[in-house]
Formats: structure tokens, C-alpha cells, sequence
């Protein structure tokens, strides 16, 4: 098994705790950084390490943080994106509440690294027993002087305070997220200008994924060099994946970048291989918005080498004939499920979560679920399956946020690989309305 | 002051103008379609997408193209911008793919609405879409809402663009209404069923593209281009109130009173209630003559005029778009003038 950088003792006996997390090596970056570091160091160990965001765009962090502009006299702000809620990510939902504080030490480093002096944790407001966990950490750590007025001394000072959202998808989208903490309703702002120059309260910000500030600490203790010898290539370090689906041991993993897709699904220190002894039909790997892969492509590229859960071997081939590592929400399907009623099911999602400002994905998101529905019971025709590809297309890259494009991959995907399905549902409606019916003939690849 | 190309005609305008404006400055057919975006309102733009442009080259430091489609209205110009709208077959194929998403939940009702005539959308649809479509299932409905005696709200009809919303932000103390609900389902309403009563409330009504806010003493009283437009003036006793406005006229009398908008249906100087709503007498007013409407839609029927591109700007044109205009005149008016 690879090296834990975050989780290694996520299973100790009251590591939620200040003391426990402490003797286990807890807030030696926060010494480090602060004692012995300039925050521009930071941001200098976070480049080398190449850590990209764990959200799902895998945007260099190093990166992200030297766009953040600073201007004098105007404060800047970190804000931790806790708002997790694509469906099959659930990754920090379990980093928040089993280390609540090593969230809080990213959050010290990162905004020591940034010259933040307030900083954010928007929550997923579904997540109120997290919620409570972080509050209390919090408190501790004030209590223990790693919080508050000039930590350790150093002159620094920082309050951190959580924030729960009230339970929108589209309030993880970051400019979103900027203005429900700002207490408005959660819509996309347009962009430019980006959070870096006018975000919380129009003052500079960064946000981030909780995974992304996580890692943050391991970079400094180790440094970055350190933390880029794991991984490949631009794929850096250890990734949360968050395997669901039909699998013998689903869970969260934390694996080193570059481990075969096949030892993740097949091999007993993952995943352990498909369940009930059935056969693996397709992977969404990055969460529901990415596109769907059936086995043979999600194994191997389409030009025959092996797929490697990393940014780039999971994108090889574009979007024709491949996908996106995305937020590591891997969902496996065996050979009985129907992916046109999973792809209504991912429509049915993201048409209640659209936020409605914008008119493709408003309207657009609907009628996708509309047609796919009619197509899962058995009343679709031929022409419904281009209808989909097609709105589907006119939604894409024409929206003001990404859950349009969110709304419109997964569509795409499932028809460009498992058209004949769409198709048995029109020619055998009766067969495919049954409960519990999916495709079994053999699989058409396109 | 930055320069750039907008389908092949040079502009040159102020640092820090939207390429929606900058195409306005050379006006005529090249200019892209807005239905949400209205220039007095500040934080409009980008919400319907109608005004989707390709940046073919961002500015002459960094002549890349744009990735996406980019909102005119509210992506600002560099120096170099090479901008393409109607010259770009991706572009007019994804403005007919927002006229079908903006009509999928649309009634359609123009024969019975008061907005026809002078609606955005009806322009806007006509102009960029299909005659037929691809939508099968339910549209969705709401009721009629009262908002105050003077305004009724038709949800229906809405196309979401939020400007009566930034209307009563800006204009008046207190906003009592704004959009509830999340994406199809979202809608604007009051909450708890309200009366929107202020001066300046009257408004929206004129900021509405479509037919969803419309005047209660006006409603059903005459088709729009039935009615004669006059521009008229009177000392208004409310200070913010700027007192001209346009009177639509069946014979003598005055049917409705509106603020006076602009050929992109911009209202420029805003109108209190008592001139919008009580002053409906030739005798309150100050007559200036017949309002020229240079607006697209039927409501400017029997004097209808091709938009006109600046003399100055038409000179400077390249062979291939003068030709290109003459094959393809911006604006086809087929089926009712020509």
C-alpha cells in the first residue's frame, strides 16, 4: 500500500480531539511555517509540490495562490470549499470529521501563506454533525493559542470561522459559494473578475477544496519536493477516492497518484473487485458530472495502455474516449445496471440543482431529465436519443458556471458509449420497463 | 480608447466599454441580441446568453481566441479584440439554441398578450429562431399574481432575466420582490403575496422584455400597434422623476403612459406612478410630437426602418461585408413589410 500523507492515523482513538491529534504530529506546520518561513515559502513549497486542486478542475494550487492579488490595506481571504455535494464524493464529509484538525491546520499555513487574517470554512449545511465536530475543534484550537491573537508569538493572527450553507449543489461553484457566505442567494457570478482579484466582499480570495488545504500540511512539514516524488508526471502526491458503486469493499482510499485503474477496482487492498462475482459494466470516476466510461475504456485507453488513476491517463483521449479524474467520486457499475436509468438519475439531479440564472442550464437541465425519463419508461423514440445529444451540446460551454457542462457531459457520455441501450429501451419497452431490467446483450463500442 | 474588429468593422471606443456596446456604436444587424442586459441597470448581463459572441482574438498582446463563447454584454474590450457575431456560424447556431430554451417554457401566448408587439422575445425569436419545435413535454405554469393594484405579474411568461429585480435594488427604497425557487422552478414573487407600492414601482413594467409585468390599466385596452406614440412632457412635482414620457393614443384617447426607450428598448430617464398611472389626460401634458420608434418589432408597422449603419463606419467597410450586407440584409422582415 502507497504512503498515507493525510489519513495515516485517521483510525487513532480520539484523533478528532486537540491533545490526540497533537502527540500524533499535529500543527508541526503551523510551527514550521510560522516560525521559521516567509509566507511567500509557502506558496514557493506549495508550487515545487504541484499539488493541483482536489475540488475536481485539478487547477495548480501554487498557482492559484500567486494570482491572488494584493493590493495594500485591503484584506484577503481564504475560503475552504466544504461544500461537497457532487454525488459519489464523499471524501471530505469523512476528512472533516474524523481530523477536524488537520483541516485547521491547513487552514492556519495556508492563510499565514496567503496573509489572510480571517478565513472561511463554507459547509454543506446537510452536514450539521460536521458542523458541530469543526466548532468544537475550532474552539480548541483558539484554547490552545493556534488560533486568535499573534499565534505562538509570531505576531500573526487569524479567526477562523465555519459557515453552513442551506443545501445547494450549485454553492459549491465558488463564486457561488462567495455569495452565500456573503448572505445572498447562491448564484454564479459572472466571471471576470475572478475570486483572486474581487471575491469575499469584492476583497481577494482564494478558495479551495478542504482535500487541497489538507495537503497543504504535509507539503510544509515534508516540503514540496518531498510530496512531488509521489505521483506521476503533473499528477503529485496522494488523492481521496471515494470508491461506491458495486464493489466488494467500498469506501475511501487514499491512494498514490498513478496506481492502475485495475488494481484500484480488482486488488484486495482496494476495492476488492466487483461484487456478487459479477462482471464490471462501467466506471464514473470523478464524480457524477464527469463522463461515463464503459470497462473496456476505463481499464484501457483507447490507444491499449493501461489507465492510471491520475489527471492525465484518465483524460486521455478528450472527452471522446476518455474522462477526468474530477473530485475522485468513483462510482462502479456491474453488468445489471441500466445506464439510461442511471443517466436520468444523474439528470433528475442536476435539473433540481440548477440554480436558474442562466437560461441553457435552466431550461436545458429540464428537458434533459423530461426526454431521459420518457426514454427509462419505455416511451422514447429514436429521434429522442439525438434530441439529448443535442441539447445536451447546446447547453455546454455556453453557460454562465460549470454545472451546465456538469448537466451536459454525463448525457453525452452515456449515449456516445452505451447507445444501444438507449435503443433496447425504444425497440423493447416492454423488456426494458421491467423492474430491475438492464441491458445484458453484448456491449456495441463506439 | 481601444480598437477593435467587430464582424470585420473596425471600432474604436473607450477602455473598459462591453463589446455589446461597442457593436451599438456601429448599430445596424451586426448588433447581438440582449435580453437581459439593459445598460441604466447596474450588475445586469449575462444570464439569458443571447448575446454569445467568439472572441477570434482576445487583444493584440494576446491574439489567442477565447475557449467559450463569451457574454457581450458584459466582457469588456482590449486593444486588438477581434470580435465575430454574425459572421460566425457556431455563434447564430447557439442563438438558436437560446431562443428553443428560452421558448421550451414559454406559453406562447402572443395573441392574447399585452407585451406583443414590442416584446424582446418576440423580436428576438423571430429574428434568430425556427418556426417549429422540438419540445413535447408539459411547460410549466403559475398563476397570476397581483402585485398592487397597478401591476400584475404573469409568471408564465417570464424568461428569468432578473432586470425588474435590479429595478426596485436601484430605483426605489425597498425591494419587496425577487426571485424564489431554484433553477425551472424558480420564480419572481414576493413571498408571502405582497404589494409592491412605491413611487417608481411602475418601472418594471417597462424594464419587463417580456409580458410578465404588465400595466393593469392598460391590460386587454388595445393591441400596441394600434396605439399612436407621442412624446410629451410635464413638469413632474417628484424630483426624481425625469416627467417625459411617451402617451399611446387611440383617437383622443391616451391608453397608457410609458418612459421613453431607446431602439434597444432601454429606458433612459425613469417615470414616478402619478405620471405613469394618473396623468392620462392630453390636458396633463405637454405635447412634442410623434415618438419615432425605430424598434424591430410590428409595433413600428407602416413606418418601420432598416437599422442604419453609421455613414461614417459603412465607408470604411471591407468589399466582402458591404457585399455580404447587401446579399443578406441584418434584419429580414419577409413575412409582414418586405
Amino acid at each position: 500500500m502507497g504512503r498515507k500523507l493525510l489519513t495515516e492515523h485517521i483510525n487513532v482513538e480520539g484523533i478528532e480531539t486537540f491533545d490526540v491529534y497533537r502527540k500524533h504530529g499535529g500543527y508541526r506546520s503551523v510551527e514550521k511555517a510560522l516560525k521559521t518561513m516567509t509566507p511567500d515559502e509557502v506558496v514557493e513549497e506549495v508550487k515545487k509540490s504541484g499539488l493541483r486542486g482536489r475540488g475536481g478542475a485539478g487547477f495548480p494550487t501554487g498557482m492559484k495562490w500567486s494570482f491572488l492579488a494584493k493590493p495594500e490595506g485591503v484584506p484577503r481571504y481564504l475560503v475552504c470549499n466544504a461544500d461537497e455535494s457532487e454525488p459519489g464524493t464523499f471524501k471530505d464529509r469523512q476528512l472533516m470529521s474524523k481530523l477536524p484538525h488537520l483541516l485547521i491546520e491547513g487552514m492556519i499555513t495556508g492563510s499565514y501563506a496567503l496573509g489572510a487574517r480571517t478565513s472561511y470554512i463554507y459547509i454543506r449545511g446537510e452536514l450539521l454533525y460536521v458542523l458541530r465536530i469543526l466548532e468544537k475543534a475550532i474552539a480548541e484550537a483558539y484554547a490552545a493559542g493556534f488560533l486568535g491573537e499573534n499565534i505562538l508569538g509570531s505576531g500573526y493572527s487569524l479567526d477562523l470561522h465555519v459557515h453552513p450553507g442551506a443545501g445547494a449543489y450549485i454553492c459549491g461553484e465558488e463564486t457561488a459559494l462567495l455569495e452565500s457566505l456573503e448572505g445572498k442567494r447562491g448564484n454564479p457570478r459572472n466571471k471576470p473578475p475572478f475570486p483572486a482579484v474581487q471575491g469575499l466582499y469584492a476583497r481577494p480570495t482564494v478558495v479551495n477544496n478542504v482535500e487541497t488545504i489538507a495537503a497543504v500540511v504535509p507539503i510544509v512539514n515534508e516540503g514540496g519536493d518531498e510530496y512531488a516524488k509521489l505521483g506521476v508526471g503533473k499528477s503529485t502526491g496522494t488523492k481521496l477516492i471515494s470508491a461506491c458503486g458495486h464493489l466488494n469493499k467500498p469506501g475511501i482510499y487514499e491512494i498514490e497518484l498513478g496506481v492502475p485503474v485495475e488494481e484500484f477496482i480488482y486488488s484486495d487492498e482496494y476495492c476488492g473487485g466487483i461484487w456478487k462475482g459479477r462482471d464490471l459494466k462501467a466506471v464514473v470516476a470523478g464524480g457524477s458530472s464527469v463522463p461515463i466510461l464503459p470497462k473496456e475504456l476505463i481499464l484501457k485507453t483507447a490507444a491499449g495502455e493501461n489507465r492510471l488513476m491520475t489527471y492525465e491517463s484518465l483524460s486521455d483521449g478528450g472527452f471522446i474516449t476518455g474522462t477526468m479524474l474530477g473530485s475522485g467520486g468513483f462510482i462502479a457499475m456491474d453488468e445489471t445496471t441500466c445506464i439510461v436509468k442511471n443517466t436520468w438519475n444523474f439528470s433528475r439531479f442536476y435539473h433540481h440543482e440548477s440554480c436558474g440564472q442562466c437560461s441553457p442550464c435552466r431550461e436545458g437541465t429540464g428537458w434533459l431529465e423530461k426526454v431521459l425519463h420518457r426514454l427509462e419508461h419505455g416511451h422514447g423514440s429514436m429521434h429522442d436519443i439525438d434530441l439529448i445529444v443535442s441539447v445536451a451540446k447546446q447547453i455546454e460551454g455556453n453557460t454562465i458556471c460549470p454545472l451546465g457542462e456538469a448537466a451536459a457531459w454525463p448525457v453525452a457520455a452515456a449515449v456516445r458509449h452505451f447507445r444501444h441501450e438507449f435503443e433496447w429501451h425504444v425497440t423493447n419497452p416492454k423488456e426494458a420497463t421491467a423492474p430491475g431490467a438492464a441491458y445484458r446483450g453484448a456491449p456495441v463500442l463506439a | 480608447m481601444a480598437k477593435i474588429t467587430f464582424d470585420g468593422i473596425e471600432v474604436e471606443v473607450p477602455d473598459g466599454t462591453t463589446i455589446l456596446n461597442a457593436a451599438r456604436q456601429i448599430g445596424g444587424g451586426v448588433v447581438p441580441p440582449a435580453m437581459c442586459y439593459y445598460t441604466p441597470l447596474k450588475g445586469t448581463g449575462g444570464k439569458c446568453r443571447a448575446c454569445l459572441v467568439r472572441v477570434a482574438a482576445g487583444s493584440a498582446k494576446d491574439p489567442r481566441p477565447m475557449p467559450k463563447l463569451v457574454a457581450s454584454c458584459i466582457t469588456t474590450v482590449q486593444d486588438g479584440m477581434v470580435v465575430e457575431n454574425t459572421t460566425s456560424q457556431q455563434v447564430m447556431d447557439v442563438r438558436k439554441g437560446i431562443v428553443e430554451m428560452l421558448l421550451i417554457n414559454h406559453p406562447l401566448d402572443c395573441p392574447v398578450c399585452d407585451q406583443a408587439g414590442e416584446c424582446d422575445l418576440q423580436d428576438f425569436a423571430f429574428e434568430h429562431g425556427v418556426s417549429t419545435t422540438r419540445y413535447e413535454e408539459e411547460r410549466r405554469t403559475f398563476e397570476k399574481i397581483d402585485i398592487g393594484p397597478l401591476i400584475q405579474l404573469h409568471m408564465t411568461r417570464c424568461i428569468l432575466c432578473y432586470r425588474c429585480v435590479y429595478t426596485a435594488d436601484q430605483l426605489t427604497p425597498e425591494r419587496v420582490h425577487g426571485v424564489l425557487g431554484r433553477g425551472d422552478a424558480s420564480e419572481i414573487g414576493t413571498y408571502i403575496e405582497n404589494i409592491i407600492d412605491n413611487e417608481f414601482s411602475g418601472n418594471v413594467i417597462d424594464v419587463c422584455p417580456v409580458g410578465a409585468l404588465t400595466d393593469k390599466t392598460f391590460r386587454f385596452k388595445q393591441r400596441v400597434w394600434f396605439t399612436k406614440p407621442v412624446n410629451a412632457h410635464r413638469d413632474c412635482e417628484n424630483e426624481k422623476c425625469c416627467g417625459k414620457v411617451t402617451l399611446w393614443y387611440k383617437g383622443k384617447d391616451v391608453l397608457r403612459v410609458t418612459a421613453r426607450k431607446d431602439q434597444y428598448g432601454e429606458v433612459k430617464e425613469w417615470i414616478c406612478n402619478t405620471c405613469r398611472f394618473d396623468k392620462k389626460e392630453t390636458s396633463d401634458w405637454v405635447l412634442e410630437g410623434p415618438a419615432h420608434i425605430n424598434r424591430a418589432s410590428v409595433i413600428s408597422a407602416n413606418h418601420y426602418e432598416l437599422p442604419v449603419i453609421n455613414p461614417q463606419v459603412l465607408a470604411d467597410l471591407p468589399e466582402s461585408t458591404t457585399r455580404e450586407l447587401e446579399r443578406n440584409p441584418p434584419l429580414r422582415l419577409g413575412g409582414i413589410n418586405g
